[in-house]
């Protein structure tokens, strides 16, 4: 079995947000970035027990810049046998899942995994548009997976019900919680990551298709105003005048 | 250059980019960080009232042994013995890095330190393929047994003896408050050969008839860590687990301690970034008087406190690793076997070893206390994860040595290096004496980054040799019993080790990344050195006025006022320069 996993970066939950070039663009200084966890903990994880059970090989894949490598050191330590970083800063989801199809094309998988959304941008396009792209099925927010030959069965949750999909391989999943659970990188693993194959391949994809117009936050919580509970008024005057509530 | 030597601080001036600095951890060294990390985030905290409660006593050893599946356990264990052969300095970082599992943290420490290290270090080439690479991947679990109820600091009067009986030895005797004793595999047992002044060691495994554990000792913290008292009734084991040679076993305890005290710095390290943390999700959640209570001065002033402490620690930490790293590899690149360049590498810096482990506890016990204060009644709950670590945070000033035996082993180790000729305190001391007859130099300002800093460090250098030198010459033999003064000269030796160290840290990382956005890191150094000014001159003062006398005693207070005089500074602008930082971190992210 011949397995890809697309990983992506994403900043460390506790991170604090801020933004650059006119709220255009996320601010990176001092973020500490982690392996986006639905990559790691159930795309990642899933492969390496297919590839555990029926053998065959693990490669995974970035789209970004060097500041990627650590990240992918990370799935490499988690027990991934060879990545690949396409050289270009990730711009919008239809230009990386350009650039992984374009990769893709010229090798060749018997699955295609990425997590359900990254936690940044929670965008759950690139694993439909790469489908799109080299024309095989996708099914996404599987939680659970199953290979059997040259099929790939897939559960995912229905509001009140569980949904079973059955895809012919090659094929491309988005991988949800309960595909597998998080493995911590062993200290042998880590020692190996060090020799495992790491190449960089140059773009070859310029175009995207959506552009930011304005990154904002969500509006600051303000002090407590404490009000006198015989205050009636006041309290309705705040309500209506300052929280706009009534 | 030559590398520094232990003690040689008081002597030498550092610059900044001779000193390891934790911003150049290399990205596979934050990973196996990461990895213990989340280790204790994930199996170990969600157990961690479980473990207090042992109600269980089997998750403790359970978790160990899922840590050494992991690797966790052999980091620091050489290859040939199925460990990872990993260098000293990543040792440390993994020491850090479990350093807030509560009970946890003492049993896995215990195991891979003072439990695996003896027969690592000092064990035949025999002993050391038997037991080591089960006791690297935790198949077996390791306790150290030297302790017994009449020789605590005093190690050496243990009553246990060794009888030798044919081809076997004969035990016989009572170890008291040993860790990880309930479900230890291996026990390495200090004791003393028939009529011997000296302890001697052995290898004792579970199970030997004779071999008998009291029930679990009930503690006021890290609860969940199994101590025992562990008795020896003619337990007999085969004559080839002495472990080293007849009377060699207090040498192996000390040695062995070195390490530990360390790592204990280490593990405090860990322990207190956790506790900062807390405390400031703590403090930015917490309303009262309609706002949160990090708005108030007041509770800025500790969070200030909290997380410059802990960086000045974790500064003088690996300052110290690193060059214990490279006494190690180079003892080692001359021929020498690994553990033993490890434990040469190590006993060369005892001093230092010594004041981390002092200045590690303190920390943490600080940040606890103020911890506690900052979650009020809360932190008086024991559903709190702070009521825990405050409890759990008191032992370290206990064992290892205790502090006041830590402290009296930091002076006297010194002293020690400069009788035998290794440092020249004499004449940097007869320099001092020199100068405090000369007229003080006012000196011309360079007006480079720290300056008033580096020239307070100085003074405090000179405090320590002044008050040192002059109370060995004057006190002789004596000076020994009088313990107030070598407690005032451990803390200011300690002062000037730590103001060095984050003085130099924070050099160092304006001299890699620049001006802009260091104002945290400027504060903090700024504000360790201002207050360490303080207390050396406080510790000078009391020692001096102590044993020195007339105009002696007043030139030399005179000195102690020269070498500590500080410039003015705004601390309150400093503090809440640090506490914005958490604040709006909302995390120890320094
Ligand atoms: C939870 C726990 C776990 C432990 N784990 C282990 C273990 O695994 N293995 C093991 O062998 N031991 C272990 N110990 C023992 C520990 O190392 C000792 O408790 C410690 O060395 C102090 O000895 P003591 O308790 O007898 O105190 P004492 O030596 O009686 O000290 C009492 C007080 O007197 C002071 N004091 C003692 N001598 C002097 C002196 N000469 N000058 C000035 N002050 C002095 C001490 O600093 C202390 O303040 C553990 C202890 C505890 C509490």
């Amino acid at each position: 079995m011949n397995i890809l996993v697309c990983i992506s970066k994403a900043p460390d939950t506790t991170s604090k947000i801020t933004f650059k070039d006119g709220d255009t663009k996320f601010n990176e200084d001092g973020v500490q970035f982690i392996v986006n966890p639905y990559d790691e903990w159930y795309a990642l994880v899933r492969a390496l027990e297919l590839k555990e059970a029926n053998g065959g090989k693990v490669t995974i894949i970035s789209v970004g810049t060097a500041d990627y490598e650590p990240i992918m050191r990370k799935a490499l330590a988690i027990g991934a046998d060879e990545a690949f970083r396409v050289d270009s800063e990730a711009s919008d989801a239809y230009q990386v899942a350009a650039e992984i199809a374009n990769y893709i094309s010229s090798n060749s998988f018997d699955l295609v995994l990425t997590g359900k959304e990254t936690i940044n941008y929670n965008g759950s396009q690139v694993g439909g548009m790469i489908a799109a792209i080299i024309d095989s099925p996708y099914a996404s927010h599987a939680t659970k997976l199953e290979v059997n030959g040259s099929t790939a069965m897939v559960e995912r949750d229905k509001q009140g019900g569980v949904e079973v999909l059955e895809l012919t391989l090659p094929a491309v999943i988005s991988a949800a919680k309960g595909m597998a659970e998080q493995r911590i990188p062993n200290m042998r693993g880590i020692m190996a990551a060090r020799s495992k194959p790491l190449t960089v391949v140059p773009a070859s994809v310029t175009e995207t298709l959506t552009e930011t117009i304005k990154f904002s936050l969500p509006p600051a919580k303000g002090d407590v105003k404490l009000v006198d509970p015989e205050n009636m008024t006041e309290l309705i005057n705040l309500l209506h005048n300052e929280a706009k509530a009534i | 250059m030559t590398a520094i030597k232990g003690g040689e601080f008081l002597i030498r001036q550092t610059k900044p980019e001779e000193i390891f600095i934790p911003e150049e951890w290399s990205e596979e060294e934050k990973m196996i960080a990461q990895t213990c990390r989340e280790f204790i985030a994930q199996e170990v905290f969600p157990m961690v009232d479980k473990i207090d409660s042992m109600e269980d006593p089997s998750i403790m050893p359970t978790l160990l042994k899922k840590a050494g599946e992991l690797g966790i356990l052999s980091i620091s264990i050489p290859t040939e013995y199925g460990g990872m052969g990993m260098d000293f300095k990543t040792s440390m970082l993994a020491a850090e890095a479990v350093g807030g599992g509560h009970s946890f943290s003492v049993a896995i420490s215990a195991h891979s330190g003072i439990g695996t290290l003896p027969i690592l270090y000092y064990g035949s080439e025999e002993q050391k393929q038997k037991y080591i690479p089960k006791l690297a991947s935790g198949e077996w679990l390791g306790c150290y047994c030297l302790t017994e109820p009449s020789a605590g600091s005093d190690a050496n009067s243990g009553k246990t003896k060794a009888v030798l009986e044919g081809d076997q030895w004969n035990l016989n005797g009572q170890k008291m408050w040993i860790t990880n004793g309930g479900f230890a595999d291996v026990f390495t047992v200090f004791a003393k050969i028939d009529n011997d002044e000296t302890l001697s060691s052995f290898i004792v495994d579970k199970g030997s008839d004779g071999l008998t554990l009291n029930p679990e000792e009930k503690k006021m913290g890290i609860k969940g860590s199994s101590t025992r008292q562990v008795f020896f009734n003619d337990v007999k084991i085969p004559k080839n687990n002495q472990l080293s040679d007849r009377e060699n076993g207090f040498k192996i305890a000390l040695n062995i301690l070195n390490v530990g005290r360390i790592k204990l710095a280490a593990a405090t390290l860990g322990a207190s970034k956790d506790v900062v943390t807390l405390s400031v999700n703590y403090a930015n959640e917490r309303q009262q008087f309609g706002r949160p209570i990090s708005k108030y001065g007041a509770i800025r002033y500790k969070l200030g406190e909290m997380a410059m402490r802990t960086y000045a620690l974790e500064s003088a930490v690996y300052r110290i690793s690193q060059n214990i790293q490279d006494r190690i590899e180079g003892l080692a690149s001359e021929g020498m076997e690994k553990g033993k360049a490890t434990l040469k590498g190590i006993e060369e810096y005892a001093a230092e070893c010594a004041m981390m482990k002092v200045y590690g506890s303190e920390v943490l016990d600080y940040v606890t206390d103020e911890g506690v204060q900052i979650h009020g009644g809360m932190g008086y709950s024991a559903e709190t994860i702070v009521e825990k670590a405050y409890r759990d945070s008191r032992i370290n000033r206990i064992f290892e040595g205790t502090n006041e035996i830590n402290r009296m082993l930091t002076v006297d180790m010194i002293l020690k290096k400069a009788m035998k000729g290794e440092l020249d305190l004499m004449a940097a001391a007869k320099s001092i004496q020199d100068e405090l007859l000369s007229i003080p130099d006012f000196g011309d300002s360079d007006g480079g980054l720290f300056e008033e800093e580096y020239k307070l460090i100085e003074g405090f250098k000179k405090a320590v040799l002044m008050v040192a030198g002059s109370a060995a010459q004057k006190l002789m033999m004596e000076l020994s019993k009088e313990q107030e003064i070598l407690m005032n000269i451990a803390d200011m030796a300690i002062d000037a080790y730590v103001a060095e160290s984050i003085a130099l840290r924070v050099h160092k990382r304006i001299n890699t990344m620049g001006e802009s956005g260091q104002e945290v890191y400027k504060a903090m150094a700024e504000l360790f050195v201002h207050d360490a000014a303080e207390r050396v001159h406080h510790n000078a003062k009391d020692a001096l006025m102590s044993f020195g006398e007339g105009d002696e005693l007043r030139m030399m207070l005179m000195g102690a006022k020269r070498f500590t005089k500080t410039g003015t500074k705004n601390v309150k602008v400093l503090r809440r320069t640090i506490a914005q930082k958490l604040i709006d971190d909302n995390a120890y992210k320094i």
